[in-house]
């Protein structure tokens, strides 16, 4: 089973989540088959109708569609992908600047540090 | 679908279940929760028409609930009820002679994902295994309602572990209703659909497990420890 989910937030949302994660990371590409309902429900350890309503949602997002008698695939346009990652991009930055601003971080301050932790990690990654 | 219509159950002086009225949609993992005593087994008795109501209805798919609705719902009992003489091969084999809708080689696949061998004698099984077993037997019928009662008590994370991944591999909700009573709400919330919640033989809510998710931020476990204190 993968990582356990928080059961005080709808589980359907925290795999779209997830599977969201993949596709920016590209460890589910365009156009690529997502798995089956049964068999996303066996690897995240949720009920399959779950699992169908994550797929649902996603495809009322746009991120994936369905075509009958084969499953589900993560879209190919190239705009809908180019979206979502801004929207993660987005989401994470409004989360660590709410977090910073509620540790009394001012604007400046959150800069200044990004800018310091740039230059002294240079081209590195993490 | 199961209905339930002003259903109560008595057992002596004690009134078990009071006066419950509800109906169940077909295709979801419903689990009945509730503390002991509160009338969890009692209401998957009734479905299974292993007792008779005191007074009221029951009623799946239309149909009345007699001790012949065993046809069509597959118990697991909280009770290990097996002959310690026979091996794991024999009772399924058992099982087959007893109900039409038994799927062999279904339960063969549930064996090894069970990792559990034909040739064990039951007398030998860990608790472990003999609730593996269980599970085996119990999904192996071909039919609409299977009902299970506690089938993780008592038994370690690893078997409880395996006991969920194999009811999400092996059940199909496209022609199966499943009910779970347990006391282990935090393993299975994650694959319930529906929460039936019992107290003092009164049914308090049947539920949504994801709506109240997102009505109330709150999961199964956080619902039952406001309500139940």
């Amino acid at each position: 089973m993968g990582e356990e989910f928080n059961p005080s937030k709808p589980i359907y949302l925290q795999l779209a989540e997830r599977i969201n994660y993949q596709i920016v990371r590209k460890e589910l590409s365009a156009g690529e088959k997502l798995p089956s309902v049964r068999e996303m429900a066996i690897r995240s350890g949720v009920n399959p109708n779950t699992v169908q309503r994550t797929y649902s949602e996603l495809e009322r997002m746009g991120i994936v569609e369905t075509k009958r008698g084969q499953g589900t695939f993560v879209t190919e346009i190239e705009s809908v992908l180019t979206t979502l990652r801004e929207t993660l991009k987005k989401d994470q930055i409004t989360h660590f600047v709410s977090d910073m601003r509620e540790m009394g971080f001012s604007d400046e301050e959150m800069i200044q540090g990004l800018e310091e932790y740039f230059q002294v990690k240079g081209s590195k990654k993490g | 679908m199961i209905e339930f219509k002003h259903v109560s159950k008595r057992y002596g002086t004690k009134n078990a279940l009071k006066d419950v009225s509800f109906t169940l949609p077909a295709g979801k993992v419903v689990g009945v929760i509730g503390e002991n005593g509160s009338g969890k087994s009692t209401t998957l008795k009734l479905i299974a028409g292993l007792v008779k109501p005191t007074s009221g209805e029951i009623t799946i798919n239309n149909e009345p609930v007699t001790r012949r609705i065993s046809r069509t719902v597959s118990y697991l009992s909280e009770s290990d009820e097996f002959y310690p003489f026979f091996t794991v091969g024999d009772m399924i084999d058992f099982y087959h002679s007893q109900f039409t809708d038994f799927q062999p080689e279904k339960a063969n696949e549930i064996l090894s994902f069970m990792k559990l061998d034909r040739s064990q004698k039951i007398k030998n099984l860990s608790k472990g295994n003999r609730g593996r077993l269980k599970i085996v037997l119990s999904l192996s019928r071909d039919v609409p309602l299977i009902l299970m009662d506690e089938p993780l008590s008592g038994l370690d994370p690893l078997v409880r572990d395996s006991i969920i991944r194999g009811l999400i591999s092996f059940i199909d909700l496209e022609k199966q209703t499943v009910l779970i009573t347990t006391h282990e709400v935090e393993e299975v919330e994650p694959i319930l659909d529906t929460m039936m919640a019992i107290k003092d033989g009164q049914l308090i809510t049947i539920q949504d497990v994801e709506e109240l998710r997102i009505q109330e931020n709150a999961g199964i476990l956080d619902w039952m420890k406001r309500v139940y204190q």
